[in-house]
């Protein structure tokens, strides 16, 4: 932890190279540090720096009365961290994977966000769910979910996905910073991604990032399939399509405006999505955007997990019906050609 | 074991009595639609939720249920106030937003009333680790009824807070009935403190009539919590007068089964007693059942005169700054 500690007592803006699961460590870290009312629990999350190594050196560095194990029972650990928010303790919990999420279900949809509203405004609920996402882990039906819009309905409650290791860090600190409860979403097909982090950065709630700026096509996505819109932009380039990729960053609250002015200017949009269509961030988008009034040059389009399928663990087909990068690239090419 | 001044004793009598008065009165509005939705009475349960109060220091918090009139009361919240939430008016400890099912008071460590069963024992927990990682010499108590021992969320309330030892009493108002459906059709148990015995914590039956039992037992499983010696839970033999909520005319209940539970009515047994030690007349507690009757028509009749809240003030509850 050295590394981190000179980190922070240097420079705060300083820009370091880390791979995505170093700046989910470096984000708890920094927050763990400045805060002495931060708490980090979770199952397995202190041995051996957790089950995807996200956690190395906390508990050495910020004793087990901060950082500790949970029994296996989500419902009941996440209504602990809701106890602990409302009596000034600012609780960070590790969801192993984000399929474990709805076993949780009453603590996360008629707790966390209701609780303040019910109470008049009395209290406030600042608890961060870490939630460990997605596919391509070859971890099966109950282990590969993004999980990313179950809970996008819920006033109340913010919703974050992190696609890079800059995302991942300043997201999370964002998190554990608001006063309202987020769940915020890492996939474990990026841990070892590598990117560039600034180092103290708190993102803004609520803001998507344009990415890449371009002129033909918007290209929406998250987590891991921003990394694969990424290449399909490369690829469309060669062939003249220019792209705007957005990561969209925050699934609740949308950010539509970003979106729309992005539309605005290409006339196309894309969504690419690791979950089903229907239900998802992808259609609620749209939704927003037709009720906006878009003028469309092409009719929106989504590349997205099949509606009526769910994820095998057989390596060949968790590979095929996920998006791929040529899928989205016959997809951006479909659209542009629509009114070509 | 604990023992409460004689004062304090008799002022368990009046607040035992008002919030029977309270309830009595919550009926009432009910049928000429001043209070809509539902509601869930507590007569018959006093002792419980006074008497458990009364253990309490001013730090230390609870969480209570839908059918927690009787707690909020009892930790000092004004007839007033609850009254107009039940209404909806905006002078409710809720701004009227929450209602009958979330009588809260955060300024009295009333930090929850909760609408779904079980779900306010983690949430104790929750405070308690909270008490425990600050290491503050403070305690949290969760009352809960006896359907929610088959929730999930007891049995990992439990387990967690043996396993961590927090100061937290686990406290069990076992009326006899999970809604309408008796307990004995529910639970392959009669005494729900044997849940106790798989997590390794103290299990006490206690008569949660006598309001005596009920402060001296919870005094003591506050100070073994806060003496840092981990959880206990509590099972209350309690009864409720009326049906589980409003719609519910209780006519599951065996006959005489009601007129026997109400022989051993908690306001009556501490009365009796009072009287007995001579520190209260037969006409004094007259005198303490019209002022009761008095002030809750009063409370009542204020808080209708509370306006109702607008949208745009509660927009700023459902996020903090």
């Amino acid at each position: 932890m050295s590394t981190q500690t000179e980190a922070l007592s240097g420079a705060l803006e300083a820009i370091e190279e880390m791979a995505y699961r170093e700046a989910v460590n470096a984000a708890l870290y920094d927050e763990l540090a400045a805060d002495p009312d931060v708490v980090f629990f979770g199952e397995d999350v202190t041995n051996d720096g957790g089950v995807f190594k996200t956690n190395y050196g906390l508990v050495e560095e910020f004793g087990s009365a901060r950082v500790f194990n949970t029994p296996i029972c989500e419902n009941g650990f996440v209504g602990v961290a809701l106890g602990m928010s409302l009596m000034g303790l600012r609780p960070v919990v590790e969801f192993m994977f984000s399929d474990f999420l709805p076993t949780a279900g009453d603590a996360i949809v008629n707790q966390l966000p209701k609780y303040r509203f019910m109470s008049g405004g009395q209290c406030a609920v600042p608890v961060t769910l870490r939630s460990i996402s997605g596919a391509t882990g070859r971890f099966g039906t109950q282990h590969s979910a993004t999980g990313e819009s179950w809970f996008m309905g819920h006033p109340g409650l913010r919703v974050a996905a992190a696609s890079s290791p800059a995302s991942a860090y300043s997201l999370l600190r964002a998190a554990i910073r608001d006063n309202t409860p987020v769940i915020v979403h890492e996939h474990k097909g990026l841990y070892g991604t590598k990117g560039e982090v600034r180092r103290g950065e708190v993102a803004e709630i609520g803001k998507a990032a344009v990415e890449r700026a371009g002129s033909d096509l918007t290209i929406v996505s998250t987590l891991l399939m921003q990394h694969r819109a990424r290449q399909a932009r490369e690829l469309l380039a060669e062939e003249g399509i220019d792209v705007e990729l957005i990561d969209l960053r925050w699934i609740r609250p949308l950010d539509v405006d970003t979106v729309y002015a992005s539309v605005k200017k290409t006339g196309r949009l894309v969504v690419v999505e690791e979950q089903v269509h229907n239900g998802g961030w992808g259609a609620s988008l749209i939704s927003s955007l037709a009720i906006r009034g878009v003028t469309w040059t092409a009719a929106p389009r989504a590349v997205s997990l099949p509606n009526d399928l769910l994820i095998p663990y057989s390596p060949p087909l968790e590979d095929e019906i996920l998006p791929s990068v040529e899928r989205i690239v016959e997809v951006a090419k479909a659209s542009v050609s629509d009114s070509a | 074991m604990n023992e409460a001044s004689s004062e304090r004793r008799v002022g368990w009598y009046r607040q035992m009595v008002a919030i029977r008065a309270f309830e009595e009165k919550v009926q009432e509005l009910f049928m000429t639609s001043q209070i809509e939705g539902t509601t869930h009475l507590c007569q018959g349960q006093e002792a419980v939720s006074v008497g458990s109060i009364a253990a309490m220091e001013p730090d230390d918090v609870l969480t209570s249920t839908y059918r927690g009139h009787g707690q909020a009361l009892a930790r000092g919240m004004e007839q007033g106030v609850a009254f107009a939430e039940l209404m909806g008016r905006s002078a409710g400890g809720s701004g009227g937003v929450g209602g009958s099912m979330h009588l809260v008071d955060f300024s009295m460590g009333n930090i929850g009333a909760n609408a779904i069963v079980g779900a306010g024992l983690p949430i104790a927990v929750g405070a308690a680790m909270a008490f425990k990682i600050k290491e503050e010499p403070r305690v949290a108590l969760t009352f809960f009824g006896d359907g929610a021992t088959n929730i999930g969320t007891f049995h990992e309330a439990l387990n967690m807070a043996s396993v961590w030892k927090a100061p937290v009493v686990f406290i069990i108002e076992n009326n006899l009935y999970g809604e309408y459906t008796p307990l004995r059709e529910s639970t392959p148990l009669d005494d729900l403190a044997r849940r106790a015995d798989p997590f390794g914590m103290p299990g006490l039956v206690v008569d949660g009539q006598d309001i005596d039992v009920v402060y001296a037992t919870v005094g003591e499983a506050i100070d073994r919590a806060r003496g840092g010696d981990g959880p206990s839970l509590l099972e209350m033999k309690t009864y409720r007068y009326k049906g589980h909520s409003r719609s519910d005319p209780a006519t599951y209940r065996p006959e005489g089964e009601l007129e026997e539970w109400m022989a051993r009515d908690p306001i009556e047994i501490l009365g009796v007693r009072l009287e007995t030690e001579a520190l209260l007349s037969a006409a004094e507690r007259t005198g303490i059942a019209e002022a009761a009757q008095v002030e809750a028509d009063a409370a009542a009749e204020a808080a209708a005169e509370s306006p109702y809240p607008e949208l745009k003030e509660i927009v700023n509850y459902v996020y903090a700054d």
